[in-house]
């Protein structure tokens, strides 16, 4: 029975799709709530050059997608230190420059060509065993990481001070929270591309928010939006014969649309 | 006995080559209301750090007594509207023990506001709180930054009166900082005067005929504070 499913293209994208949406439901709201969008943008478009050094290097491409997004956090927090430049306008040059030299470098290799659409805008339907495993391993990492550290990851987004003094390592959980976005963006790229990852992070996240009270509550709601999401773009891909990654966006904004409209007129 | 709860010895800081605070020597013990004071820019937030631990001093020492308890109320925390919290979460990020989330609003005045979400608070009922939330472990230190920042007269003398209050009932050493100097002078024990050290310091109508104190602040100001705080003084000791 399970051997069938995995068999299948198709419920390989969903089962795989809807891991991704589970763990980028939380991260999604960390990203709302301090404003890391662009942040999450850039380190979306670092995947590409993991892309394409892994491929220079013969690298495994998760792996090596992960490690870059994890490299240009690191440096992105160490910069952020000293504020030379805006912090939009840093990231603003490393998100672009990342893309852009990873495009270069893919160019260079002229013996081999890999599916760039694939990567921009992801490849969901693509998926293999293989790459179901990573986003299995991937995911339970990142949740078990969100249950153990979820209380001080609240207090450094509330306060970060309030955090450090009442006792929670500040710095160490703000490098959790880089870490675990790395991972969910290397994983997520397979499912809706560099450009659409930042959607699948704060659209299911945004569209919880009308509905929840307590944190908990809307990072659980924006996960349930995000398989839902999945489950209908994967659908409409289906019949459509539409591409699944932007299907999955449009599905995950139309449920933002419906609940915020939803909102508006109970509040009116 | 009274071993201080807090102690700074020649503690300096400095960020690279930028000098922030330098030879400061003082200690709170149990019981004290210290109140910080001084112009921009004088050091008084990163004063606040070396207290919390935040910063450690780049020279001299700065040392809590052990097991020593902090509460800090942060100057205007501004939460972000996405993040859905109501009082009560918010109060037990900090403990698990629902009879001391209880006690300590209903201390601050603001248990009814317990389920309420923290969006919606006013400014004053905020600062109640967030004073709440620094009194739930019985703390050993409270350390307020600007607590009083906007709210009106009435709003700030109440919680002034609070703090008083709360000292009493904790026997905690209090550590203010504050750009209302009418108010520092009259709800005060020591007035500590900053910029980027320790120009002055004492009781309130000592400081204000001190020489450093008018020269930083200017002689109608200094005056006007004495009178003000002479005439405080009498409402107020019976």
């Amino acid at each position: 029975m399970i051997d069938a499913i995995l068999n299948d293209f198709f419920w390989r994208a969903l089962l795989g799709g809807l891991m991704v949406a589970l763990v980028a439901g939380p991260l999604g709201c960390f990203v709302v709530w301090r404003r890391m969008a662009y942040f999450g943008d850039t380190l979306a478009h670092s995947a590409l050059l993991g892309i394409a050094l892994g491929t220079l290097f013969q690298a495994n491409l998760n792996l090596s997608i992960a490690l870059v997004c994890v490299a240009l956090a690191v440096i992105l927090m160490l910069l952020s230190r000293q504020q030379s430049l805006a912090s939009d306008t840093m990231l603003g040059i490393l998100s672009h420059s990342s893309l852009a030299i990873g495009l270069v470098v893919l160019g260079l290799m002229q013996d081999f060509r890999i599916d760039l659409t694939g990567y921009l805008f992801g490849d969901l339907l693509a998926i293999n065993r293989r790459d179901l495993l990573w986003i299995a391993l991937g995911g339970l990492l990142i949740l078990g990481m969100l249950v153990f550290l979820w209380r001080g990851l609240l207090m450094i987004t509330i306060h970060d001070e309030l955090a450090a003094v009442e006792g929670h390592s500040t710095g160490w959980l703000r490098l959790a929270l880089m870490l675990m976005l790395s991972l969910v963006i290397a994983t997520a790229m397979k499912i809706v591309g560099v450009l659409l990852i930042t959607a699948l992070l704060i659209i299911p996240a945004a569209a919880a928010r009308p509905v929840s009270g307590t944190p908990e509550r809307m990072a659980i709601t924006a996960s349930l939006i995000g398989m839902l999401a999945v489950t209908l773009g994967l659908t409409l891909s289906w019949f459509l014969d539409t591409p699944a990654g932007p299907s999955v966006v449009v599905a995950a904004f139309g449920f933002f649309l419906i609940l915020w409209l939803a909102r508006a007129r109970s509040v009116s | 006995m009274t071993e201080p709860v807090v102690s700074l010895t020649n503690a300096g800081l400095r960020y690279g080559d930028k000098r922030i605070l330098q030879d400061l020597t003082f200690e709170m013990n149990p019981g004290d209301i210290v109140t910080v004071i001084g112009p921009n820019g004088a050091g008084k937030t990163s004063l606040i750090k070396l207290m919390l631990g935040i910063e450690s001093p780049t020279e001299g020492r700065a040392e809590r007594r052990r097991g020593a308890r902090i509460g800090y109320v942060p100057q205007n925390l501004s939460l972000q509207p996405t993040l859905p919290l109501t009082v009560n979460r918010f109060l037990r990020l900090a403990t698990s023990e629902h009879r001391q989330i209880a006690r300590a609003l209903e201390r601050t005045g603001v248990g009814h506001l317990r389920q309420a979400s923290v969006h919606y608070l006013s400014g004053g009922e905020f600062q109640r709180v967030l004073l709440a939330r620094a009194i739930l472990r019985n703390p050993d230190l409270l350390v307020l930054d600007e607590p009083a920042q906007g709210l009106d007269v009435n709003g700030q003398t109440a919680l002034y009166e609070l703090i008083r209050e709360i000292r009493d009932e904790l026997n905690c050493a209090v550590l203010t900082v504050s750009h209302d100097l009418h108010l520092v002078m009259a709800s005060t024990d020591t007035v500590l005067c900053l910029n980027g050290h320790i120009c002055c310091r004492g009781q309130p109508e000592q400081i204000s005929r001190d020489p450093a104190f008018v020269n930083l602040f200017g002689e109608r100001l200094a005056q006007t504070l004495a009178v003000y705080h002479h005439h405080h003084n009498h409402s107020h000791d019976l």
